[in-house]
């Protein structure tokens, strides 16, 4: 009986019903049209895949819908029976007594505990009768859809209008999935950051200069949590957080822009095309590179290096230090600046180099009087995004950075990002204590607010250079 | 009516501006060195980060291994049936009776934390290990009395070279009283070093001897595997609507900003959204390569929605025109004429596209897949971890042998990367065409 | 009208190649002082291409290569010594599409005489620009909004605006390359006054398409077909009087 319940044998299930409608259908309307001697609307194919359509698509709708949805509802209903059962306990360790209910259900565990056995029992019995009614009801759905679809198939239905119809709405939804995915980021981080600012201040959060979640980390905020232990409640001010993240971005911001922007120069002005042919592709192996690996060679080779080389000189640089990871972080950048000011920079007109050489300019004059003023709008664009990718950028500094708190210029200590911590608090063991979470997704919501705002003002510029020269 | 420059005359001029020709030219080149420099450091970075990578990893490829002698009775693990019988096999000290065996190398040594210090140049796994092996051999096999096991990390970190024996004592894993152990092995020719099958055939464990990347590369593969099944039709389709159904106007303008943006979108975001929605909405499992797949679909979309639009543009309209003229309807004109021509560009910019999703991490992160696992997944929802994510948890180990095989699985990651874009590179060379 | 006066170009057996393409063949011709001489011809037949050759300009096109000898003044200008910035100060160049630079209309003109150092104060920059723009007939539509941007003025103007950028340097000899085949009919009417205006002062080449713009600007007319000078005398007599076959067909519309 599980065979027919479970969704990938369901959906096996559809599909090759929905191909039995399609050939029935198929040959239903090339009968009919050899019986009454008319040519069909549209090719019989048109017919199958009408009909083939409405076996599939609701079947599987009601199918995807029910198990995402269901879950949600049958956690809930545990839920209560948790509360009336443990009246006591707080919001957290029902979570965890969820958890536990659901791994004995699902066979994971084992547990002596009467209460759990029988909520679990509950649980499993809950999930069953669920699915039972999911195998009826997707059954139920096909049924009548490829009923309604296989009697109207006739020689005079419009089965490719239809059908075209169909596929045309289909698409206008997959492109609009852009939006829905841009909406379904927006509601999901502003829904969590409400109920993070509905305990704790705005002013607080973004002008507060403390920042000191109290996570409990694993190995990785060993090295900061001697920073303030105690006091159940931390505190939110990202000030400091906001700090660090502008004091990584601006040191690989220095080390990007000049490296992208005189590679992209000569690259574009100055190179051979043999020259080019070589360095190009080896700039796109750079920008392939993971970050992964820039946060590996970030924390294990270049933070070592710039601590000897600051030993050297009497310096003492942290272990973790924003200017490894700053650094890192930069070369990362050079290949995203140095093609698109390379893209830039040629699309600058030939008939513009023309005449500043015909006026007598050596190379040199015409690219940085001529060529490169006229290319600003879309340099700026470049710079943009690329500080909107510095800001954005997680793993060098999650590997790199650190995870202190602190408001400080200084490059050679170690600083902590908004995406750093966004990761401790959200993989940390006290995911739990809700006010932590949520300042996540309070950091979250800043972060693309930032972003998008980059985004936009690059690509406004961006415009205004393809009007220049359109 | 003369102006300041005729007066100068024909011959102050020309002598002015050949005076001023040497100091032009050295701007410009100064110029070109900077472009160059900047390109050289680039590639020296390159070159420095895999040299880097390789140079770290390459030693990973090998384990250390010592010979115990020890006779198996095998005849105590089985049942009466002659079978292995699991109770007796679980009782049987594995472990211990390997310890036993290997400190008869070393008789004088009697004193208990001595004698743990011993035990510590073996494996923890290698009683399990042992075990296995019995267990794969049958119970009717001939087993051999002697046998190589793994030796502790320690052990293999010294026999590479990578732990200084120079260092003061304090600062070092083993102690010198280990090392002249071990040295006393090596003279012995009881330890060898073979290459390290465990790292591409197990998943991730705690000891780094027994660890593996095989578990996070069927991680990924099963979570790209969903990404792809999502973001093509998806992607393709949404193409299909850009060029062939919109109408421009507020809609098709937004629909168009947005994918833009989602480009431009740092992906730990789109972490916080399967975070917040996939698991904390929909309710699917945590650490699954589904969840994973589905994120990573997210973010390839735009992607493949850019590289695809790209290239049915780059089909001829004259191709469109000539269907629709035969009366092909749009639709037909669209998918039956123009699809397959531009189906090369779009297998390439999907390959591009899955590239980038195969190295991504941050965002696997949010959905728990930086989880500590050590099976091998087996479907898209059991529990896994991704190669890049294998990657940072090894490099956030403090075991000196969990470095060097992040290293290597660095290599292995960059060298699926690699082929990934070469074949889209040679997928482009193929099929290009000059229209 | 056209007054005898020195050579003062004089191209010897000058050839072009793009890669494996000649597009110039062995082309001699002397350049008179002081006067304008027309380039026609069908279009391919090279006559931009050796426009291109007195200022050097086909150095910027890495496959194409020239050979044979253009004396400026008696001074070789192909010889591989002479630094081509000098030489393009003293042969200036006004383009087909005008190219004004994304600067203003100040800085456009005052360009030339900064890079070269012929001005030294704002001063002398603001007397050549007024100079130049009153010399290229634009002063009185711009003396007003010098500092709008160059880019907002209308095709003819921007075209005039190219003309004074490159007069603002005083070179000797003024290439035209097409000026007028992107303007209104009235634009170019402003900018055939324009050059009989400037020739007073520059020896001026223009490469035009229309015939009747030959006839009307200049005194010396040198006709090319398929990469070859086909006949050049004055141009009067090679309108009225054309000794080859080829040229009076082109002339008479039979071909082009």
């Amino acid at each position: 009986m599980t065979f027919f319940t479970s969704f990938s044998s369901l959906a096996l299930l559809i599909v090759v019903i929905a191909i039995a409608t399609y050939l029935f259908s198929r040959r239903k309307v090339t009968q009919a049209a050899a019986a009454d001697h008319v040519k069909p609307h549209s090719l019989a194919r048109y017919y199958g895949l009408y009909a083939g359509a409405w076996a599939l698509l609701p079947a599987f709708l009601v199918l995807v819908v029910w198990t995402l949805g269901s879950q949600p509802f049958i956690d809930a209903n545990v839920q209560t029976l948790l509360v009336q059962a443990y009246p006591d306990l707080e919001k957290g360790f029902l979570d965890l007594k969820l958890a536990q209910v659901q791994n004995i259900a699902a066979g994971l565990i084992e547990s002596q505990d009467e209460t759990l056995l029988k909520l679990a029992d509950d649980y499993a019995e809950a999930l069953q009768q669920a699915s039972n009614l999911r195998t009826s009801i997707v059954l139920l759905a096909m049924l009548v859809a490829v009923i309604y679809a296989y009697r109207r198939v006739s020689p005079a239905l419009k089965a490719r209008i239809l059908f075209e119809t169909l596929l045309r709405r289909a698409f206008f939804i997959a492109a609009a999935i852009a939006i829905v995915t841009t909406v379904g980021i927006i509601a999901s981080l502003l829904i969590e950051a409400v109920r993070f600012f509905s305990q704790y201040g705005l002013l607080d959060f973004f002008f507060g200069t403390h920042w000191s979640p109290n996570v409990a980390l694993r190995e990785v905020a060993a090295g900061a949590a001697d920073e303030d232990v105690g006091g159940s409640t931390g505190s939110f001010g990202m000030l400091p957080v906001m700090a660090g993240t502008l004091l990584v971005a601006t040191i690989a911001m220095a080390v990007a822009l000049p490296i992208g922007l005189f590679a992209a120069i000569y690259m574009a002005e100055f190179a051979s095309k043999r020259v080019r042919d070589v360095v190009k592709p080896t700039l796109e192996v750079l920008a392939g590179v993971p970050t992964v690996v820039y946060g590996f060679f970030a924390a294990l080779t270049a933070a070592p290096f710039f601590r000897a080389i600051g030993l050297n000189l009497g310096l003492d640089v942290s272990a973790q230090s924003a200017l490894a990871a700053g650094a890192v972080m930069g070369v990362m950048i050079i290949p995203f600046i140095s093609s698109l000011s390379d893209d830039v920079i040629t699309a600058v007109p030939q008939s513009l180099r023309d005449g500043a050489l015909g006026l007598g300019s050596t190379r040199g004059e015409m690219v940085t009087k001529v060529v490169l003023p006229a290319a600003f709008p879309g340099l700026v664009g470049a710079f943009l995004l690329a500080i909107s990718r510095a800001i954005g950028e997680t793993m060098i500094v999650v590997m790199a950075a650190g995870v202190s708190a602190k408001l400080t210029a200084n490059p050679l200590e170690s600083v902590t990002t908004v995406t750093v911590q966004i990761v401790m608090l959200l993989t940390g063991d006290t995911a739990f204590d809700s006010l932590k979470t949520l300042s996540a997704f309070a950091l979250g919501i800043t972060l693309f607010t930032a972003t998008l705002l980059l985004n936009i003002a690059a690509l406004t510029a961006a415009r205004r250079l393809g009007q220049r020269y359109e | 009516m003369s102006n300041v420059v005729q007066k100068l005359g024909a011959k102050k001029r020309a002598a002015i501006i050949e005076a001023s020709l040497k100091k032009r030219h050295a701007k410009e080149r100064r110029l070109r060195a900077y472009g160059v420099a900047a390109i050289i450091f680039a590639i020296g970075f390159l070159v420095t980060l895999l040299s880097t990578v390789i140079g770290n990893g390459y030693t990973a490829l090998q384990q250390t291994q010592v010979k115990i002698d020890l006779e198996i009775p095998i005849a105590k693990l089985l049942n009466d049936e002659g079978q292995f019988d699991e109770k007796r096999l679980r009782r049987y000290g594995w472990g211990s009776s390997i310890k036993k065996s290997f400190r008869t190398n070393f008789p004088d040594v009697t004193d208990r934390m001595a004698q743990r210090a011993l035990g510590e140049l073996v494996s923890a796994n290698a009683g399990f290990e042992l075990r296995q092996l019995v267990e794969a051999a049958g119970p009717e096999a001939t087993l051999p009395t002697s046998f190589w096991v793994k030796t502790s990390d320690d052990v293999d970190m010294l026999m590479k070279g990578r732990m200084d024996r120079n260092l003061p004592e304090q600062q070092r894993r083993l102690s010198d009283q280990q090392i002249a152990w071990v040295d006393a092995l090596v003279a012995d020719g009881k330890i060898r070093k073979v290459f390290n099958t465990t790292f591409f055939t197990a998943a991730d464990s705690r000891e780094p001897e027994s660890a593996g990347i095989l578990g996070a590369v069927v991680g990924s593969a099963l979570a790209l595997m969903v990404t792809v099944i999502l973001s093509l039709p998806l992607a393709v389709m949404a193409a299909i609507y850009l060029e062939y159904f919109a109408k421009p106007g507020k809609v098709t303008d937004f629909i168009e900003v947005n994918i833009n943006n989602l480009a431009a979108v740092p992906s730990i975001v789109f972490g916080l959204l399967g975070l917040s929605v996939f698991l904390g909405f929909f309710g699917l499992p945590r650490s699954a390569p589904l969840v994973g797949g589905m994120v990573l679909a997210l973010m390839t979309l735009p992607t493949i929605i850019i590289a695809t639009r790209a290239s049915i543009r780059a089909v001829p309209t004259s191709i469109r025109d000539a269907a629709l003229g035969i009366g092909a309807s749009r639709m037909q004109a669209a998918l039956d004429h123009v699809l397959p021509l531009a189906a090369p560009g779009i297998l390439t910019g999907t390959i591009i596209g899955l590239a980038q999703a195969l190295g991504e991490t941050a965002p696997l992160i949010m959905i728990g897949m930086v989880a500590f696992i050590v099976d091998v997944p087996t479907s898209v929802t059991s529990p896994a971890t991704a190669l890049p994510v294998q990657i940072f948890i090894w490099a956030d180990s403090a075991e000196r042998a969990f470095y060097e095989r992040s290293s290597l699985a660095i290599v292995v990651l960059l060298l699926f990367l690699i082929a990934m874009n070469l074949t889209a590179v040679m997928l482009r060379r193929k099929f290009e065409k000059k229209w | 009208m056209a007054k005898k006066t020195g050579i003062k170009i004089k191209a010897a057996d000058v050839s072009v190649h793009y890669g494996d393409k000649q597009a110039l063949h062995n082309v001699s011709l002397d350049i008179e002082a002081k006067t304008v001489t027309a380039f026609i011809g069908p279009s391919g037949c090279g006559k931009s291409t050796f426009l291109r050759c007195f200022n050097r300009m086909n150095d910027v096109i890495p496959s194409a290569k020239v050979s044979g000898s253009i004396q400026l003044d008696g001074a070789e200008i192909n010889d591989a010594a002479l630094d081509p910035v000098l030489l393009r100060a003293k042969v200036g160049m006004v383009f087909q599409k005008p190219n004004p630079f994304p600067k203003t209309i100040f800085e456009n003109v005052a360009y030339g005489p900064r890079i070269h150092g012929l001005v030294t104060s704002r001063r002398e920059e603001q007397d050549v620009v007024e100079d130049s723009l009153k010399k290229a007939g634009l002063w009185g539509e711009v003396s007003d909004r010098l500092h709008d941007q160059a880019t907002a003025l209308s095709g003819g103007q921007q075209q005039r605006l190219c003309i004074a950028r490159a007069i603002a340097v005083n070179p000797e000899v003024l290439l035209m390359d097409e000026p007028c085949s992107a303007l209104d009919p009235i634009a170019t009417t402003i900018i055939e006054e324009l050059i009989s205006e400037l020739q007073k002062k520059f020896t001026i080449l223009i490469v035009t398409h229309s015939m009747q713009q030959a006839a009307r600007v200049s005194q010396k007319t040198a006709y090319f077909h398929l990469g070859e000078l086909v006949e050049h005398g004055t141009t009067v007599d090679i309108f009225s009087n054309p000794k080859n076959d080829q040229t009076e067909a082109y002339i008479s519309g039979k071909i082009g």
